[in-house]
């Protein structure tokens, strides 16, 4: 018996001096750095070797696909999306050229009547049918598909038991992320939500100056750091001279609630939103004690006005920080953008577009609200291998004003070349939804994202009859031609 | 899922039925094992074409309301791409008579709604009138159809029948 004493504060000793150890490591190569905003580089060290781990791990499951004579069912080849995903060949043509081509092959009459033939059901059919295997808008709500497994079982579709090797891999994996990274990484985010807290709430008690924003703006950038390291993002941040200023919009394609973490790092932001109850609520109502952010009531967020008038306040007010916004209204899965909502680009402020793009090979980022509640999601997030990213900071675009202003300028200030002037023509001024339509375009090409026009609302609500509308539309032109006052409503 | 029995039968490679299972289970939001007509209608390009109803109704058997696996297979298996690049739609070459013969049948059932194997007037209309909206008057509209059966109609009875479709 008393052979257990010993050993039971022996027990108790280890575990004290481990958790010290623990700690003071965690201090000197974690928060540290992050507090001055350096870094080690321990994190890419890491995905260096995931990364070589995992192509390991492909070359055995093509080796063991073959032995198995099973295609690979392959959407990627080289980093690129075949076109004809396994299933569907689509060629992008238009109604009026695809039901000619269908004509064309069924009889021989001339095209250019407009008539209707009863082929022409075939056009809609296919489409149809096309859009049942596979459309553009539904995919875009669920996690990306991989081109090789990444070792969690979460992206586990296609792929069954192919050697010991792989398994044994596979469940060191699972220790190493749930017994050794996902503690550190739940302590990381505490230490980091519970510095925000207490850190803006005491920036919050001092005089408005500048010691004040200085002070703000450091806890918010060392807390929003913390929190980078507990989730392991690794992020890459292109062209900083074009880093939003004050006075502007910063608009970004939505992911996951994560993009606000990523991009806060690097920046100091006014945040907008809607006040929620919780953890969330009491963040949001420490962090405007330290500098305004823009939040708003649930029932304020029904009004427009009333927000639009707010963030134009906001805006021109020279010394507060710029504002960050995701136009899409919801999280995409980061293979496309979706329609931006105009109400952020009538306020007339100048907009710095960022484009976000996360690698989903070391952990899918998208958060699919319909599926995984906040925290289930986080802790899927923590449980991943990494959250690898990249972010551009694309130059500031504003809305194009009438041409015929600039015109008048140019043959103001250059008489001689009144000639010129008058050969310049005004330009239609850009209205809120093409300047919308410019920025997401400017964005989906930078980031390598497929550029939709679809309502990223289409997640939960149904299509509007107006589009399939326009598709009657031009059907009716197609059979009784162009007569003006038939077709032309 | 019978993936032999589908091999055997419509042609279908492993890979594709993979594929169509995953589509199968994406649309199926319930997560029952079966779609239903609102599972269909979540697609937004296909609530925006015109005939997208109809095709709907093609999946579902008579008077069901919810189409499983084998079922979504078998019909979409009539459109099962050709290796070649032609679209599925042109017969070209030499083809096994019932696989042509399959997918006209589809197209015909979209006309045919009470399914007596004759395209009626009325149903012609309907289907223009979906395919339409509301950018053609009824007047203009009767007149096309009358068109099209007159043409199309060889044996007197102002209906379209299968054979006739097909030619």
């Amino acid at each position: 018996m008393f052979l257990l004493l010993p050993f039971d504060s022996l027990v108790v000793n280890l575990l004290g001096i481990s958790i010290t150890v623990l700690f003071t490591l965690l201090l000197v190569f974690i928060i540290v750095p992050a507090i001055f905003g350096v870094s080690f580089g321990i994190r890419k060290v890491y995905m260096k070797t995931l990364l070589k781990i995992f192509q390991w791990a492909t070359l055995r499951i093509e080796r063991g696909a073959k032995e198995k004579n099973h295609p690979l069912y392959k959407p990627y080849v080289n980093g690129k999306i075949l076109p004809c995903v396994g299933i569907i060949a689509k060629d992008p043509t238009s109604l009026e050229e695809e039901i000619k081509e269908i004509r064309r092959s069924g009889s021989g009459k001339a095209l250019d009547t407009p008539e209707f033939e009863l082929s022409d059901i075939f056009y809609f059919c296919r489409k149809g049918i096309e859009t049942i295997m596979d459309d553009e808008v539904t995919k875009r709500f669920s996690a990306e598909e991989l081109e090789s497994w990444n070792l969690l079982s979460r992206t586990n579709y296609n792929f069954q038991y192919i050697s010991l090797r792989l398994t044994v891999l596979w469940g060191l994996g699972v220790l190493i992320r749930y017994c050794f990274l996902l503690p550190l990484r739940v302590a990381l985010a505490f230490t980091g939500i519970s510095l925000l807290v207490t850190g803006t709430t005491v920036v919050g008690y001092l005089p408005n100056g500048r010691c004040k924003e200085f002070l703000s703006k450091h806890v918010h950038l060392m807390c929003y750091r913390i929190c980078v390291r507990a989730l392991t993002a690794i992020i890459t941040y292109h062209d900083r001279e074009n880093r939003p200023r004050n006075g502007g919009i910063c608009v970004a394609n939505h992911t996951s609630p994560i993009d606000v973490i990523i991009l806060a790092s690097d920046g100091y932001y006014a945040m907008v939103g809607q006040i929620h109850g919780g953890l969330m609520g009491v963040i949001q109502r420490a962090m405007v004690k330290a500098c305004p952010h823009v939040w708003f009531e649930r029932s304020e967020v029904k009004d427009r006005h009333l927000v639009a008038k707010r963030l134009t306040e906001h805006v021109q007010d020279k010394s507060k920080l710029p504002i960050l916004i995701f136009p899409e209204g919801t999280c995409i899965n980061n293979t496309s953008v979706m329609m931006f909502k105009k109400g952020s680009f009538e306020i007339g402020a100048t907009v710095y577009p960022v484009a976000i793009k996360y690698d989903p090979q070391f952990g899918d980022a998208f958060w699919n609200s319909s599926k995984y509640g906040m925290v289930t999601y986080l802790l899927r997030m923590m449980t991943s291998w990494a959250i690898v990213c990249s972010v551009w900071y694309l130059p500031p675009m504003t809305r194009q004003v009438s041409k015929v202003n600039l015109a008048y300028l140019i043959g103001y200030l250059f008489g001689p070349l009144l000639l010129l002037n008058s050969v310049i023509l005004p330009q239609p001024e850009e209205d809120a939804v093409q300047f919308a339509n410019r920025v997401k375009s400017a964005i989906a090409r930078q980031g390598g994202l497929v550029d939709l026009l679809w309502d990223g609302g289409l997640k939960r609500e149904k299509v509007k009859d107006a589009f399939k509308e326009e598709q009657q539309k031009l059907y009716s032109k197609m059979i009784v031609g162009n007569h003006e006052d038939r077709s032309r409503s | 899922m019978n993936a032999e029995w589908h091999l055997k039968h419509k042609g279908v490679s492993h890979s594709q039925i993979t594929r169509l299972y995953s589509r199968f289970t994406s649309l199926d939001k319930g997560e029952n094992g079966t779609l239903s007509r609102e599972d269909f209608q979540r697609i937004p390009e296909l609530a925006i074409n015109p005939l997208g109803d109809r095709i709907i109704n093609a999946f579902f058997p008579e008077g069901e309301d919810q189409v499983n696996f084998r079922g979504f297979m078998r019909t979409l298996a009539h459109f099962r791409p050709i290796e070649d690049n032609e679209k599925s739609k042109d017969q070209n070459g030499p083809e096994p008579l019932n696989s042509r013969s399959n997918k006209l049948h589809f197209a015909f059932r979209l006309y045919d709604l009470d399914k007596d194997d004759k395209i009626s007037r009325d149903e012609l209309l309907q289907v223009l009138r979906m395919m339409v909206g509301v950018n053609i008057s009824d007047e203009q509209l009767g007149s096309i159809a009358d068109r099209t059966i007159q043409e199309a109609d060889q044996d007197g009875d102002s209906a379209i029948s299968f054979a006739e479709f097909v030619k």
